[in-house]
Formats: C-alpha cells, structure tokens, sequence
C-alpha cells in the first residue's frame, strides 16, 4: 500500500531506444528477407537465373565504385523531376480552375475518371510516334502518370474542408487567390500529400517500365535501360543490382522526403489521425 | 435642439431573406448601437443564425438592407467578426498565437506588433502558456477562447456569435458566459448574440430579441433590467413568449 512516506520510483523519461524501435523492427525484417534470399540462391546455385543475396550486392558494389549506377540513377531521376514537376503544374492549374467553377470542377471531374484507369505506359506508342525515341516521350508519360492521380486527390481535399473553415477565411476578408493560397490549400494538405505519394509510385514505375522499352539516349540510359541491357548481356546479377537501386529508391523516397513532410505539416497539425 | 441621436452601429431595414419558396426572415427592422449586447432568441426554424449570417454578409438579404455604420453590407469583412459554434473554426495549421494574430498580420500590422497584441490577447482569455500549441492539443472550451480572442484582436465593429457555448459541457458553458461578460467590460465590444437558451440570453444580453418561426420575425424586443428579482421577472416573460402551452406549469 501507498503510505505517502516512499519516495515513488523515478518516472522513466522517453528513452532514446524507443524512437529507433520502428527502424529496428524494419532492419530486422530485412535481415530475414536478405539471409532468405541468400539460402534460396545457394540452393538453387545458379547465377543465370537467382543470383545470391551477396553475389547481387557485390554486383551492386562493383557497379556503385565505377560510377554506373550513380549515373543511371540521376539519369532516370532527372526525367522522372521533370515529368512529375510537369504533373504537379498541371494538376495545380486543373484543381484551381476547378475550385474556381462549376465548369472546372465537372472537367476536372470527367478528365480524371477518363485518364486515371489508363495506365500511363499505353501511352507510351504514341509518345514514341510524337516525341520520338528520347526524353520527351519519357517526360509526356510521367506527367501523364502524376497529373491524374494528384489532381484527383487535391481536388477531393478541397471538397472536404469544412464549411467553417472557409467561412472562417471569407470573414477574415480573403476571397479568391488569398482565400485558395492562404485557407483552402493548407487546409487540403493532407489530401494533397497522399496524391503526391501516389503520383510518386506512378511516375517511378512508369518511368523505369518505359526505360524497359529504350534509353534516353543511345550512349547512357536510366536503371531500366541498365536492366534491360545487363539481361541482353546475361548478367543477371547487375540486373538484380539495378532491381535492388529502383527499390531503395523507392523506399528513400516514400521513407524519408514523404515521411518528413508529414512529419512537418500534417502530423504537427493533427490533421492525420 | 434635441441633443442628436448616436447612429446606429448597425441597422437592419426591412430585411427579407428567402430560400426558394421558403421565407426564412420577413421584414426584420433592427438597430444596434455600440457597445449594447443584443441577443437574438427564439426556437430552432426562426431564422436566428439566417439573421446573424446576414449582418455577417455571408448571405445576401432577399429584400432590404443591412447597414453597417450607414454603409450597405456587401461581403464578410474583419469588421464583423463570427464566432462559430464549432470547434474547427481555428486554422489547424497555426497555433494558437499565430491564430490570434492573424487578422492583425492580414491587416498589415507588423509581426511583432501583432504577437505581442496576441499575447495580450492570451492572458486576457487565460490560455496564458499556450501561445505555441496546436489547436488540435486544445480542448473544445479552450478552442472557444482562442476563436474569441482572435475575432477580439481584429477590433470588429461588431462581434457575432452564433451559438458559441452550445456544443460546450454545462460547467464550461457558464465559465465561459462569465468570462464573456468580463470581456465586454474590458473592451466594450458590441455584440450581436444567437442563443436557443432563455437563461443565456437573460445572463448575456442587455437587449433580447425574440424571433418566431414560420416566416422568421421579431415577436417582441426586451430590455434586460439590472435587478436579478427583475430579470426572473424576465426570464418567465420569455417562458411565456417562447413556450406558451407550457407557461402556467
């Protein structure tokens, strides 16, 4: 029983372990997954088809320190910028407009039911007819693969804020371009945020299943092209090296930019969850 | 010479609003002088919260006009400040000191200005301490205080509120009615006050305005006497105006 005369044990501050144990777990997961890669490969015992885990990363390594990899991947990263730059323009134009009118709004409405079950790459055809074999043909299919999937989701988010808030807003006497910038945007953030992870997972696969297809250019291509190349050639553990680039990138990408910003914006505000 | 009348602050002339075929408010008349706290009192379809959005200028009068300091309202404007009955009416991405100062920053006042007006402001309403939360962190009384301490700092000619202590538990309500009225005496803002509640209405205003439903109109207007004997007086009064099959129980 309490009698009021022991001093209580000392309250246990947040240990500094504790914030690390989510990325434990993740490392710890990955672990299985690598050492169950590494069994199968050695089981299988051969490299033409299911190189091991450690053949992979020695490939990865090899591939690193000549400065291939690091080329590919800011070759297909640079495409993938402007396209998904160009995606978010146009998704922010789109959204304006249709916050702005009726006509927008059932544009906006119709574009997005039409394009967003289209998959982006059976676009790619009548890039390469336009655009020819290159970049632009890339950056049109990436934009296309962004725009939809952002515009779709901000413009719900808009819809959702609630009526307080833009009344709010309207007594503060913002109206128009103030009221979109200053009240309406932030207001959809977390909306907008979701569309742009999406956008991102779209534009990324886009990107290197077209890359699958040809490279930017003939001298250097992205790490789809380097895929591509490395089969023809049957070195099917610099494939699996450029297997494992596009995944970690992806995972940097959704893990820590995507992570941050909510982190910063939506989390602080109490907006998710 | 007949010493001159102080004009209105607001006043209402003959307003209707119609929503289709359904008349909300028939031709309300209705002035407002300042620092005078009228409240607008009446059962649920009598237009109150219509009326208080009219003189917001967040609904256009169907006929009439709503004349803020002689001049036609046309739009929301921080010289009329609402505040709302709910809880998200604070922008989630500021706290609370920002919030407050918001209307300041929006006006043109400089950022420290503003802050140290806010922080003012803060005391005032005894969030001493919270400057830097997130209005998510609040609880739904505390939120209140910020949306009045933020509708307080733009200076309004007019301060509305439309049911503001109506989704607040019983003990919150009346330490907020209080602290409204220490308020008032602090900065002697004008008022304009939508409530259902008779006891409210009797407590907070110093002009009350019965509505009646079915077209929206005024049924009577009540001057709320100092005296508390007088004010129970009152109080039966409006018993009988707003539920007379009741009144003799």
């Amino acid at each position: 029983m309490f009698d009021g005369t022991r001093p209580l044990p000392a309250v246990q501050g947040p240990s500094v372990t504790l914030a690390w144990r989510p990325l434990l777990r993740r490392a710890g997961v990955l672990l299985v997954l690598a050492l169950a890669w590494e069994l199968y490969g050695r089981w299988i015992a051969n490299d033409l088809i299911f190189p091991t885990f450690l053949d992979t990363i020695a490939a990865f390594w090899r591939l690193t320190v000549s400065g291939e990899l690091p080329a590919r991947a800011a070759s297909s990263l640079e495409v993938l910028a402007m396209g998904y730059a160009a995606g978010l323009a146009l998704a922010a134009v789109l959204v304006l407009f249709a916050v702005a009118s009726t006509f927008g709004s059932e544009l906006l409405s119709t574009l997005t039911a039409m394009f967003n079950p289209l998959p982006a790459i059976a676009l790619l055809p009548l890039a390469l007819l336009w655009f020819g074999l290159g970049a632009p043909s890339l950056v049109f299919v990436i934009t296309h693969s962004v725009l939809w999937a952002v515009a779709l989701n901000a413009h719900s988010g808009v819809r959702a804020i609630p009526p307080t808030l833009r009344r709010v807003g309207e007594n503060l006497g913002l109206r128009g371009w103030q009221l979109a910038l200053r009240i309406l945007a932030p207001a959809a953030l977390p909306a907008v945020i979701a569309g742009l992870k999406i956008g991102w997972a779209f534009a990324w696969r886009t990107l290197i299943a077209a890359e699958l297809v040809f490279g930017t250019n003939s001298r250097s291509g992205g790490l789809g092209w380097l895929i591509f190349e490395r089969r023809n050639n049957l070195q099917i553990d610099e494939v699996f090296a450029g297997l494992l680039a596009v995944i970690a990138i992806g995972l940097v990408v959704e893990g820590v930019l995507f992570r941050t910003l909510e982190r910063r914006t939506v989390d602080r505000w109490g907006l998710q969850r | 010479m007949a010493p001159a009348a102080e004009p209105p602050v607001l006043a209402l002339e003959r307003v209707s609003i119609r929503f289709g075929a359904v008349t909300a408010l028939q031709e309300v008349d209705l002035t407002v002088t300042s620092g005078e706290r009228l409240v607008l009192v009446g059962p649920s379809g009598c237009g109150k919260s219509t009326l208080l959005a009219a003189i917001g200028g967040f609904l256009a009068p169907s006929a009439g006009r709503v004349l803020l300091d002689g001049q036609p309202v046309r739009r929301p404007g921080p010289d009329r400040m609402m505040v709302f009955q709910e809880f998200d009416q604070l922008l989630p991405w500021k706290t609370v000191s920002q919030n407050i100062a918001y209307p300041l920053r929006l006006a043109g006042v400089a950022r420290a200005e503003a802050r140290d007006r806010a922080e003012e402001l803060i005391r005032q309403v005894g969030l001493a301490g919270f400057s830097t939360a997130y209005p998510h962190t609040l609880s739904g009384g505390m939120k209140m205080r910020v949306a009045i301490a933020r509708a307080l700092a733009a200076r309004p000619r007019l301060l509305l509120m439309d049911e503001p202590f109506a989704a607040l538990d019983a003990l919150t309500r009346r330490r907020m009615q209080q602290e409204l009225l220490r308020l008032w005496q602090e900065h002697g803002f004008t008022l304009v006050f939508v409530t259902h509640s008779i006891e409210e209405a009797v407590l907070l205003g110093s002009r009350i305005l019965v509505l009646s439903p079915h077209p929206g109109r005024i049924q009577a207007v009540l001057d709320v006497p100092e005296a508390p004997t007088a004010r129970l007086g009152l109080e039966g009064e409006l018993n009988r105006l707003l539920l007379p099959e009741t009144a003799d129980v």
